[in-house]
């Protein structure tokens, strides 16, 4: 408890500090940590609590950037606005693309959600109007929150009421079935539980939550373009989601902010010995990206335990 | 190829009606049709006077239909309490509750003991299924069909893999509930099907050879031919 | 040559239970290793035949060392870790040869031919649907036809029943995957020339590869190869046919935004419904 408290404060006080310290560019960059922790949270609950592999889920963090950026560039300026119109834009994109693809399973099921997430790729390439390949600048954030410190409070407020939600989500009643459903599909059938439905439900549930990131990815760098919703990107969200542990609450959050956090060093603290011994290496960060995942893949799959071979906590049921 | 051919099987309300046969005659594909994993090419399945042919896997098992599974299918890493609890969950009311911790939900939890009591289970209750013995795994199996409040449990072949003892632990659990539900019991220890069955269905190449009580099958030199043959003393 | 890679695929996939997303980046290899052989050589053939033996080597390489321990584990494992192989691939080769390699086409082959009075075709092209189909015949034959392909076959449709016959699985999964590292090399090395030789590239051209062992069933090779005629099919006639049907209905402006995007998007649309009406594609080969 005490531990909790002390985490509370330091988040909430953190930007006050950076700000006195003029420091705010880590106050933004905090920022941007929280909203990938959302997303990562949004595939988490998709993937690691319902067991469904979607490699399209960038489409629905894309859709989501892009109608918030819409709405400012069409002069809608307000979030009360723009934010859950993107929401609810996200979410119907995952009823239909979960309509269709939650028919199939297995492999299939990974690559009927990764052509969908290409179809929106692409679909959104060709949209000259709102800046095509090149994306779409935006003139200021929505209800002008152009605040670094304010932003942030945002986004911790609403990446701290996800977390909530799913909190409560992998208590109730819906989130047992969904993780009955992801342990013994044909017997959750089979005790009577309708699975397409909680399937579906679940996969809107995750694409509405990365709507919402999308639309603050949006708004905090004011600009989107259309890699955003690449299959890459999807790729990347995984990958937070392993680094964090899957199925477990913090897993998306805590994935997000040790590669992003990893990301950063290696970009912007050169190590002099490193540097001298493989020059430029700061330009392959995706190389040592690549080298962890495996090896967290192959050694430790800790990460990956929610899914493969689940240790569970002192005897009680599943469900983290 | 033709699995269950012309098939047609009438079962009483309240009975215990056993279904035999070798391997390969189409027992398992005929529950699997019955249940409805399996759609039939055609014919047609009434369940108190409704047809359920295209009703869906949960559908069935909403009106009353349960099953337990011959490979045994449970939820693994879920305790045993949990499984069974699950399993009243999905027959009381939806699941589509986001917000209250399933833990609050006390007459959840005391309903699926009961059943564990049923099938003498509840000293295990917190133990998760997969390190339950073969045998206790088998009655968790038929627990998970009676936690659906069935009105007809169809039990495949409850007894696969078990020795004597658990076998008798399994002929005594059918005799508890016979008088709660109507089964259809799908076995080959034949011990167990003329104890219990009020009438026996003999299956063999996908047609039904035989039907009616145990004395008239025990009797029939049809059957005895393609399927008891020496297995039983007359 | 779509139809390369997927057959590579669907086999890996198919015998091996394993989803390979680095399959492209072997796609990758070969063309630039072909770049830098026929650079060394001076010759387009055995520039790509160096290409092809040294891509098969080096998958071999990877199954047995990597790849292995992959087999048991679930899907999204091996998603993850052959994503994490992508991207260490790309970055090598980005190291070893910087972001990309060109590779010419050969002098000989460049001009086009004369099909029949009248009508003219590039000859490399000509020589592409060659090889294709020389490439199909060819695997027809062997794995219909002869011995390994009747166990190739056998560990696709039932793999435990093959291991149970004392099929010796370890070798059989590596020559397996040294195969389809071929197929890929053959692929990249020929589509070097028409192709910019770059690192991603393999991402690319193995969504498409996917999408037509999807399309027509995973471990059949029948399948790959309908898969594969299907969609180029649909492709072309998409991008050919579609800017002029918006056109016809919509304003100017739109039909030129909007065309070419739908018609990349006509080969998603067409496994989508395939998927829909029959789940495990065309042609499944597990039962």
């Amino acid at each position: 408890m005490k531990k909790n408290i002390f985490l509370t404060v330091v988040f909430l006080i953190f930007p006050l500090v950076m700000q006195a310290s003029d420091n705010l560019f880590y106050v933004s960059f905090a920022s941007r940590v929280m909203i990938y922790a959302l997303a990562a949270t949004s595939l988490n609950l998709v993937l690691g609590y319902g067991g469904m592999i979607s490699f399209g889920h960038a489409a629905f963090v894309g859709t989501g950037a892009y109608v918030a950026s819409i709405c400012v560039a069409e002069g809608v300026k307000s979030a009360w606005l723009g934010w859950p119109a993107a929401v609810a834009a996200a979410a119907l994109a995952a009823l239909v693309i979960g309509a269709v693809s939650l028919r199939t399973r297995g492999v299939y099921f990974i690559m009927i959600t990764l052509a969908f997430a290409q179809m929106a790729f692409y679909l959104v390439s060709s949209m000259k109007a709102y800046g095509g390949d090149e994306g779409l600048t935006l003139p200021s954030r929505a209800s002008d929150l152009g605040n670094e410190v304010v932003f942030y409070y945002v986004v911790l407020f609403l990446l701290s009421a996800s977390l909530l939600l799913l909190h409560r989500l992998a208590n109730s009643r819906f989130g047992r079935a969904i993780v009955a459903i992801r342990e013994n599909e044909t017997r959750a059938e089979a005790v009577g539980l309708p699975v397409f439905r909680y399937q579906l439900a679940c996969f809107v549930i995750g694409g509405a939550v990365a709507g919402l990131a999308g639309a603050l990815l949006a708004n905090h760098g004011k600009y989107v373009n259309p890699n955003v919703l690449h299959w890459s990107q999807s790729g990347e969200l995984m990958i937070m989601v392993i680094l964090g542990g899957v199925g477990r609450l913090w897993g998306g959050a805590i994935g997000a902010a040790v590669l992003l956090g990893l990301e950063h060093l290696i970009a912007d603290y050169p190590i002099a010995w490193l540097e001298r011994l493989a020059p430029n290496y700061q330009d392959h960060a995706s190389l040592g990206v690549g080298l962890v995942l495996l090896a967290i893949v192959l050694f430790a799959p800790q990460g990956l335990a929610g899914l493969a071979d689940r240790k569970t906590r002192g005897g009680n049921s599943a469900a983290a | 190829m033709v699995a269950t051919d012309g098939v047609s099987l009438e079962i009483a309300q309240g009975e215990v009606h056993a279904l035999i046969g070798p391997n390969g005659a189409g027992k398992t594909t005929l529950i699997a049709q019955i249940t409805g994993s399996l759609p039939p090419d055609s014919g047609s399945i009434f369940f108190v006077e409704k047809e359920i042919t295209r009703a869906s896997l949960h559908e069935r098992v909403r009106i009353g239909l349960a099953r337990s599974y011959q490979i045994t299918s449970i939820f693994r890493r879920f305790s045993v309490l949990d499984n069974v609890a699950l399993a009243v969950q999905a027959r009381s009311g939806s699941s589509f509750s986001f917000w209250r911790p399933v833990a609050d939900e006390t007459e959840l939890f005391k309903e699926a003991f009961t059943i564990l009591q049923d099938v003498n289970l509840e000293s295990s209750q917190h133990v998760l299924a997969g390190n339950l013995s073969h045998g206790d795994q088998r009655a968790l199996e038929v627990g998970l069909a009676l936690a659906t409040r069935p009105r007809l449990v169809l039990l495949d072949e409850p007894m696969a893999g078990m020795g004597p003892e658990e076998s008798r632990g399994m002929i005594a659990l059918i005799e508890r509930i016979r008088s709660r539900v109507t089964v259809l019991l799908v076995e080959h220890d034949m011990d167990a099907v003329f104890r219990l069955a009020d009438r026996i269905s003999v299956l063999v190449g996908g047609r039904l050879l035989a039907s009616g009580r145990p004395q008239e099958i025990r009797a029939n030199d049809e059957v005895r031919r393609a399927y008891l043959g020496d297995e039983i003393a007359a | 040559m779509l139809f390369l890679l997927a057959a590579g695929l669907t086999l890996v996939f198919g015998i091996m239970d394993m989803i390979n997303l680095a399959h492209g980046s072997l796609y990758m290899l070969g063309a630039f290793l072909a770049s830098t052989f026929v650079a060394l050589t001076g010759s387009f053939t055995a520039g790509v035949l160096l290409a092809v033996a040294a891509t098969a080597v080096l998958g071999m390489i990877l199954e047995t060392t990597i790849l292995r321990s992959l087999y048991a584990r679930d899907h999204l494992s091996q998603v993850l870790a052959t994503f994490a192989l992508i991207l260490i691939l790309n970055e090598v080769v980005r190291l070893v040869w910087g972001s990309d390699a060109p590779l010419p086409m050969p002098g000989a082959l460049s001009g086009p031919v004369e099909l029949l009075p009248g009508l003219r075709y590039p000859a490399y092209r000509l020589l592409i649907i060659g090889v294709g189909f020389f490439m199909a015949l060819l695997l027809y034959f062997l794995v219909a036809r002869t011995r390994i392909g009747m166990l190739v076959r056998a560990g696709a449709s039932n793999r435990e029943m093959a291991l149970a016959m004392g099929v010796n699985i370890r070798l059989l999964f590596t020559l397996v995957f040294g195969a389809g590292a071929a197929l890929c090399a053959v692929a990249g090395a020929l589509l070097a020339p028409l192709l910019a030789v770059q690192v991603g590239m393999g991402e690319n051209i193995l969504i498409l590869a996917f999408v037509v062992i999807v399309i027509g069933g995973i471990g059949s090779i029948r399948g790959a190869l309908v898969g594969a005629i299907l969609v180029g099919v649909v492709d072309t006639i998409g991008r050919a046919f579609l800017p002029l049907a918006f056109g016809l209905f919509f304003q100017p402006r739109v039909a030129s935004a909007a065309g070419p995007a739908i018609a990349s998007v006509t080969i998603y649309l067409l496994m989508a419904g395939i998927l829909y009406f029959r789940p495990k594609g065309l042609f499944p080969a597990r039962g």
